[in-house]
This record gives structure tokens, sequence and C-alpha cells, in this order.
């Protein structure tokens, strides 16, 4: 955390200080994500669309309806949350590949919706001209302010996360990954404990869209896609799923390595992919995984 | 005068739905295809192959180079073709697969997806980005059925599915490989107890899947055209098909691989071609929330698997 707050000050440079936005974008998905999946068990191949669904709203809201920032945001979160539950409610009811399948198809719907209503949302192509977060009359636009809002936002949501795993709702949560079957029978009203996390998921990953709309500027649905939302899972897997910060640490790793490998022009595909097979063979339960592993042989030693 | 108008084109609309529909069987076919190659690793393994749709991808490519530069005559690189991707599909098992010990099926999801990036990339660099035609199997004059015309390549496609479907059929209900492999789909351990190699079964699986795909990518060049990154979307679609169909169910994949077809090709010609894509996928979400195991997967077997 104090790391967090010290980086800034050594690293001026904006171009690093805007990865690191962009990671700090990803981590609220990430976290949400990693809650849904790590903790309740629960897949989803769709996240996607919630990031394009606040997105889009904070963007036609602030362009078209002229409203400011801090009330499109608001309303976004809004609006995905109200989606989140009319799709959370048949789709938690599958399990496994069909709940995979479901989500996936969510998120094409979506997208395909994006490019095609075109007047609404400007089609394939997007739309710009979004205006830019003022508070006051500080306008964040600095790649260092967008750095302090995106991280600040972050913590606030991990501390909120993490205070959930801990109370009675993360043990519910646990006991479905667990079995489905056997929370039921003591007594855990499993369906009510999955939609609420997918729904919060649903609207971390609207933040981090209006977050993206505004310190972008600019929209169009490529950034939506379904290799965005297999991304997102990726980050949760690479990183370890049975914990909120293996999430934060796949997010790091998978934010860096595309930057790392910019230098290899084309081979940069065939290095991703074999970074991820190596990961997953050797390292199942994840990054985190090996860090606990290390952890303890330390603690022996 | 109007009156013989109305009555002309509500012919030319009976044809136009005809047309649609046809269109509509071949992609579907190729999606049924897939969506076979899926449920046979799914049986043999409980995993989804997110790289399925990538060996249909490299066996259209195949073709393409095995015809193109290298002037083999169709029915010799046909074969050779599909050898190339199943030795490609045996390679991804024992890399990518085999190395494992008790994995999650969630990893293996991300592994199947590195092994698509992976297949993906080296395409990129075996063909570059381009676009590539191969010539249609036979003559390019389409035949009058009907009111509607019709390739003979779309019936070399038709064709060759009813033959693979029905080789398939016989294969798992006569050879004693066949067999084991459905003893596996019903009791991994149980099938291990009676002396089934389950590890060999596992890689023979993936080698019929590649094939299958490769068979696919094959046929449908002629007329869709083949290029490095067109795997995803047909495996996609493949996937939503053996879902549809009900995971595990060879019968329900060819069924719901035509049924997604046709309903894509009815929504591009009658409505917009801009929700196309979505419109399969709509039918897919309504048929899972009534019935969360697909149209003809059975409930209790699916509550019996852990994915």
């Amino acid at each position: 955390m104090l790391g967090l707050v010290a980086l800034p000050m050594v690293m001026r440079n904006p171009y690093y200080l805007g990865i690191m936005v962009f990671m700090g974008i990803y981590s609220l998905i990430s976290i949400g994500l990693s809650l849904l999946m790590g903790y309740a068990g629960q897949i989803s191949l769709g996240h996607a669309a919630f990031f394009a669904i606040g997105a889009y709203t904070s963007g036609i809201l602030t362009t078209k309806a002229h409203l400011s920032p801090l009330p499109a945001f608001l309303a976004a979160i809004v609006l995905t949350a109200c989606i989140a539950f009319l799709i959370g409610i048949p789709t938690l009811r599958l399990k496994g590949h069909y709940l995979a399948m479901a989500t996936l198809g969510f998120g094409q719907i979506v997208y395909v919706a994006l490019n095609a209503s075109v007047d609404f949302t400007g089609g394939p192509s997007g739309f710009g001209e979004i205006p830019r977060i003022a508070l006051g009359n500080f306008v964040v636009e600095s790649q260092l302010s967008r750095y302090c809002l995106v991280w600040a936002l972050v913590i606030i949501v991990l501390l909120f996360s993490l205070n959930l795993i801990h109370s009675r709702v993360g043990r519910a949560l646990r006991s479905i990954h667990s079995s489905e079957l056997a929370a039921n029978a003591m007594g855990v009203n499993t369906s009510k404990y999955k939609i609420q996390v997918f729904v919060l998921s649903a609207i971390y990953a609207s933040i981090a869209g209006s977050l993206y709309a505004h310190f972008v500027t600019f929209i169009s649905p490529g950034s939506f896609d379904l290799e965005f939302s297999i991304l997102l899972v990726t980050m949760v897997v690479v990183g370890g799923m049975a914990n909120v910060w293996g999430a934060l640490l796949g997010t790091v790793l998978l934010t860096l390595l595309p930057e790392f490998l910019r230098g290899f022009k084309d081979y940069d595909i065939l290095i991703y992919g074999s970074t991820l097979l190596l990961i997953m063979i050797f390292m199942p339960e994840g990054l985190f995984g090996l860090v606990k592993k290390l952890r303890t042989v330390h603690g022996k030693t | 005068m109007g009156n013989s108008y109305a009555i002309e084109s509500q012919e030319m609309s009976t044809s136009i739905i005809l047309q649609l529909i046809l269109s509509g069987v071949t992609i579907g076919s190729i999606y049924a295809m897939v969506a076979l190659g899926f449920n046979i690793i799914y049986n043999s393994t409980s995993i989804i192959n997110f790289a399925q749709g990538e060996f249909v991808m490299l066996g259209g490519m195949f073709m393409v180079s095995l015809v193109g530069p290298l002037n083999l005559p169709m029915w010799v690189a046909f074969p050779i073709a599909v050898l190339a991707v199943t030795l490609i599909g045996m390679a991804f098992e024992r890399l990518c697969i085999h190395p494992l010990k008790m994995p999650s099926v969630l990893s293996l999801i991300i592994i199947t997806i590195a092994g698509s990036i992976l297949l993906k990339g080296g395409a990129m660099f075996a063909w570059g980005k381009e676009t590539f035609s191969l010539p249609h199997f036979s003559t390019e004059k389409p035949i009058l059925l009907l009111e509607a015309t019709i390739l003979p390549q779309t019936v070399w496609i038709l064709g060759i599915i009813g033959m693979v479907v029905l080789l398939l059929a016989l294969f798992f209900r006569f050879t004693i490989v066949g067999k084991a492999m459905r003893a596996c789909a019903a009791n991994r351990p149980a099938a291990s107890l009676v002396g089934i190699n389950v590890k060999r079964i596992v890689l023979l699986s993936f080698a019929l899947s590649a094939a299958i795909g490769a068979i696919a990518g094959i046929i449908i060049t002629p007329i869709s055209l083949m290029d490095y990154e067109r795997g995803a979307i047909l495996g996609l679609k493949g996937f939503g098909a053996a879902v549809l169909g009900g995971l595990g169910n060879p019968m329900g994949a060819v069924v719901a691989g035509f049924l997604i077809g046709i309903v894509e090709s009815l929504c591009a010609g009658l409505i917009s071609s801009h929700y196309k894509d979505a419109v399969g996928l709509v039918v897919l979400l309504m048929v899972l929330f009534i019935k969360p195991s697909g149209l003809f997967g059975s409930a209790q077997v699916s509550k019996l698997k852990k994915f």
C-alpha cells in the first residue's frame, strides 16, 4: 500500500503512470470477479459487458444529456446493478460450462448491440468528446491525478471487499464454493448470495467503465469484446483464485506483460500464450499459490 | 397490375426464405461439426477445449497451402491436411493437458485458451495475416432446387458431414476403441478399473476432434474463405451449439448446430445482418433459462458432473 503512494513520487514518467492507471481500472474489475469466482465459485465470461454498460452510460449521459460526470456515474451504477440483477436471476441457476456459455452469450449480445445501435452508441466507430471528471475547478486530466483517483477507488473497493469476505456474507459465499448443496442444507440462501455478489462485481466493473470513459474520452465497442472478458478471467485465475490479492497480482502481471512484450513485435502473441501456459501448468494455484508456498517454506527454515 | 405484383412478391419471399434456410443449413452444418468436436473431448475429459475453433482454421490453412503453392490435387491434399491437424491436436494434448496432475476445471479452461492463442500466433507466422480462398471441390455453377439455388460445394459439405456423423456413430457403437471411449464418458474411474487406458483415450479424443475440426475447415474454406483469426468465432458458435444441444450429447449438438445456423441466416436476411451474431445467442439463453441443461441434455447427468 505504501509503495502505491510512494510510486508516483519516484516515477514521474507519464507513460508509466498511464500504464498504472489502466492497471487500477482493471484491478477494480478483477477484484469483483475474484469475489464471484474465487469465493462464490461462479464463473463469468461476460464482465466486459458490465464494463461497457458503465462506460457507455457515463459517456452518453455526459455528452448527449449534458449531465455532469458524478450523477452520470451514479446512474451508470444503478443501471448496471439493475441489469446484473435481471440477468443474474435466470443465469446463476445454471452451472459450470452452461453458466460460462450463458455469461459469454450475454457479453456477446451487449457487444453486438453496441455495434448495431448506431444512432445511440455511434456503432463500431464509437463516439468521443466525453468530458473529463472535474472536482470543483480541478480537472482530472494529468496522469498523476488520474493515478490518484483510480487507486484511491481501488483501495476503497479492496477494503470493502476484504471486509465483506471476513463477514457472515463471506463465509456464506465460501460455503457455496465448497458445496452449494451442503450450504443450502445448512440454511444458507445460496441463490440470494450468488446474485448479490454477481451484482456487486458488476457494480465494480461499472465504476471501472465510467472511469475509463472519462479518462480516455473516446469509447468504441472494440474495448469491450469477448477477448477482454477472457482477459479478466485470466487475470483472476493466473493470479490465484483463492484470494483477492491473487486477483491483484494477476492484474499487475497481465497488464505489464504486453507492455514488456511490445519490443518483441509480432512475437508477443507467442510469448504471451506460452507464459500463460507455463504458469498454469507449473502453478495450478496461480501466482499467489506460489507466493504462499514460498512463504511456508521460508517460515519453516 | 397491382394484384399480380403482390403475387409475384409473395413468390419471391418464399423463395428468399428457402434460400436463407439453405444457407443456414450450410453454415449450421459447420457449427454442428465444431460442436461434435467439443463433445468428443468433453465426454472423455470434462474439458471444454477452447482451441477447437483453431483446429478448424488450421484445417483450412493447411489445405490452402497444399492445394495452392504445392499444387497437389484436392483428393491428395485433403487427407494430408487432416493428418497434419490431427498430429497438432495430439501434440497439443501431450504438451498442454497431459503434464497436469489433478487440474481444476478453470485452470483447464485457461490452458486451452492459452493453447488457442499459441495456435493462432503460430498460424499468423506460418501464413501471415491475409485471407485465403480455395477452389470449389467441383463446378461453381449453382444447381436449381425448387425455387432456390444451391452451390455444388454445399452439396459436398452436407454429404461429407453426413458421412462423418455416420462414421462416428458406427465407430462409437461397434468398435472396441469407440466403446472404450463411451465407457470413459459414462464413468472414468470405472472404465479405468476394467482396464481401459484412460490417458490414451484422452489423447485419442483430442486426435479425433482435431481431425473433425480440420475436415470442417477444409470444406468450408471454398465458400467462406479463411484467415488466421477465423477460429475464435467458429469455436464460439460451436460451443454455443454444443451447450444448446446439451453437453455430451452428439446428436443434440448436430441438431443445435443446424438450428443456430438457420436462425442466424433467417435473421440476417429478414431482419438485420447487424444482429445476426446475437440472435443465435438470444435463442440459446432463452433455452437455457427454461431448460438449464440444454435441449437434449439430461438434468440428472448434469447434476452429477462437477462442471
